[in-house]
């Protein structure tokens, strides 16, 4: 299983597409938290990183998708996927080697976020002003929030034998759990739609923000990447 | 070692890829399993592997069933899956070392014994470089490597001479008869010349039914029939020959050629000249056709 794990790393890495990802990534980032005036923290005047937690999730709907796109559709369509169904591997390994893999990326594509925060907290009158629990707080919940789309991309990978159907399929389902839901919950205010904010997974996400670890927030997350991942396996049973 | 395939039925909706088949092989044995195109043979070795699930029936290796252990059996399965899927990305040694950690050989138990499956397939002159810079030919190579990395008993190929040069074709087959001598080793093909140079023993399915199987040579000699081919300037006509001694089949070509089955225990050129001669005509060719397994294949996958 870790061999699988480092072997999804490796294939990322062996091709343009993976730097180019993390490339765009990151100055997309680092054009949102340091230049548009609109969002920049020095034009802000305050020594916070809202704009990485507002933008981030925004960017990992499309970066997410298109990390884990190809990881089991590619597999299939070129007929590898037979060599890692006919070996030793369970099934629940191959997705959860896979499923990993893609989280160990998504931690990769976050950790220069660190050095913005050590930035903010050198820039910040007197030096260290910075409210590092909220930090904190939301950059685990970014981390959460791009584990998810981890799931859900896996999951729509193993859809399809369609890159680009897997792509456009994960996009979708990040989208309207991320901003569809909360978003729906504005156009009347009763029980459905308290329900269908609470089920959002920006809802759980600012929560996060405020800097208290809720085990209510992790156990929502760890159930949507849980109950993702089982339907992923269901959906690779051999027939 | 042996495999054992029971009563295997497979449908694809309402379509049925395999109609209750049986058969088995046997170590040190090589097994062609022939078919035209479309016959079920991958189905079939795909349900072997451990791949597709049996409607009925089941697979049985060594005693153990594919369908309830697919994992333990996958340990003693060698699988060539049909147009031979690689990592493209990855260097020869680099994917036979992952597919063997696959199956649980790590460290220098597994580089040894991936340097002497190298040799023995003869990707030494190529081991560093990328799959997919490899011609078809040494790509087939690394299949068969990938096969034998984890040492299994039984080997499955499906069709793995398609597409190769007739240079590459005899090494290939050289390769996959050394494999054989202490395996037990399942081939499909559709390529005739191939189960004459390699296999003892032959399957042949069709539609999803075994329409023959049998030892190679049993097979060529075949139900005792011989068959004579006849060609005159002359037009000639059905009625003049179907009084002749065991006469079985009388096939026109076309007006002037004619194919005659025959018991093989009469020799009909002899009958046949003498028709000739009686009705005054001038004979082009008279020669007896040997039964190959072509013919065979034929005969039986015509419907």
């Amino acid at each position: 299983m870790g061999q699988l794990f480092l072997k999804e790393i490796n294939a990322f890495f062996n091709h343009l597409t993976g730097y180019l990802l993390l490339a765009a990534f990151l100055v997309t980032l680092g054009l949102v938290v340091w230049v548009f005036p609109e969002t920049s923290v020095l034009e802000y005047g305050f020594a916070d990183l809202e704009a990485l937690f507002v933008y981030a999730p925004l960017i990992f709907v499309f970066l997410v998708p298109a990390m884990t796109m190809r990881m089991i559709a590619e597999e299939k369509k070129s007929g590898t996927w037979e060599l890692l169904m006919t070996s030793p591997l369970t099934n629940s390994q191959v997705v959860l080697a896979k499923y990993f893999a893609a989280v160990a990326l998504v931690v990769l594509a976050l950790l220069p976020a660190l050095i913005y925060y050590y930035s903010v907290v050198q820039l910040g009158d007197p030096v260290g002003n910075i409210d590092s629990a909220g930090f904190f707080g939301s950059f685990i919940g970014l981390v959460m929030i791009g584990a998810v789309f981890a799931a859900i991309g896996i999951f729509s990978s193993a859809l399809t034998e369609n890159q680009i159907t897997a792509f456009v399929i994960g996009v979708f389902m990040g989208f309207l759990l991320y901003f569809g839901f909360s978003a729906f919950s504005m156009l009347q205010r009763n029980d459905a739609a308290l329900f269908l904010e609470e089920i959002s997974l920006s809802y759980h996400y600012q929560s996060m923000g405020r800097g208290v670890i809720d085990s209510s927030n992790l156990v929502y997350f760890l159930s949507v990447i849980g109950s993702l991942l089982v339907l992923t396996g269901i959906m690779i049973k051999r027939r | 070692m042996s495999l054992e395939v029971k009563q295997l039925t497979k449908l694809y909706n309402s379509q049925r890829a395999l109609n209750s088949i049986s058969f088995e092989a046997k170590s040190g044995q090589v097994l062609g399993f022939l078919g035209p195109n479309g016959a079920g043979k991958s189905t079939t070795m795909k349900i072997a592997s451990g791949y597709l699930l049996p409607d009925e029936g089941d697979v049985w290796v060594n005693g153990l069933s594919v369908s309830e252990h697919p994992k333990q059996v996958s340990k003693m399965i060698g699988y060539l899956p049909e147009h031979n899927p690689l990592y493209l990305d990855m260097y020869v040694k680099e994917f036979l070392l992952f597919m063997a950690s696959l199956y649980r050989f790590k460290g220098l138990s597994a580089k040894s014994k991936i340097a002497t499956i190298i040799e023995k397939c003869g990707l030494g002159a190529e081991q560093h470089k990328k799959i997919g810079q490899l011609s078809k030919g040494y790509r087939q190579r690394v299949g068969l490597a990938k096969a034998l990395v984890h040492d299994p008993e039984v080997i499955i190929l499906d069709e793995p001479t398609t597409g190769l040069d007739p240079n590459q074709l005899l090494e290939i087959r050289k390769l996959i008869r050394e494999i054989g001598k202490d395996k037990t080793l399942i081939l499909s093909t559709h390529i005739m010349q191939e189960v004459e140079a390699i296999c003892e023993k032959v399957v042949i399915i069709h539609q999803g039914e075994i329409v023959a199987q049998d030892l190679l040579q049993n097979l060529k000699a075949g139900e005792g029939l011989t068959s004579v081919f006849l060609e005159t300037e002359e037009q000639l006509y059905m009625e003049w020959f179907e009084s002749l001694n065991g006469i079985q089949e009388i096939r026109p070509i076309n007006d002037r050629q004619f194919e005659f089955l025959a018991n093989s225990a009469t020799d009909l050129r002899k009958e046949l000249l003498t028709v000739v001669q009686e009705r005054n005509l001038s004979l082009l060719s008279v020669r007896l056709q040997e039964r190959n397994l072509e013919s065979i294949f034929h005969q039986l996958t015509q419907s």
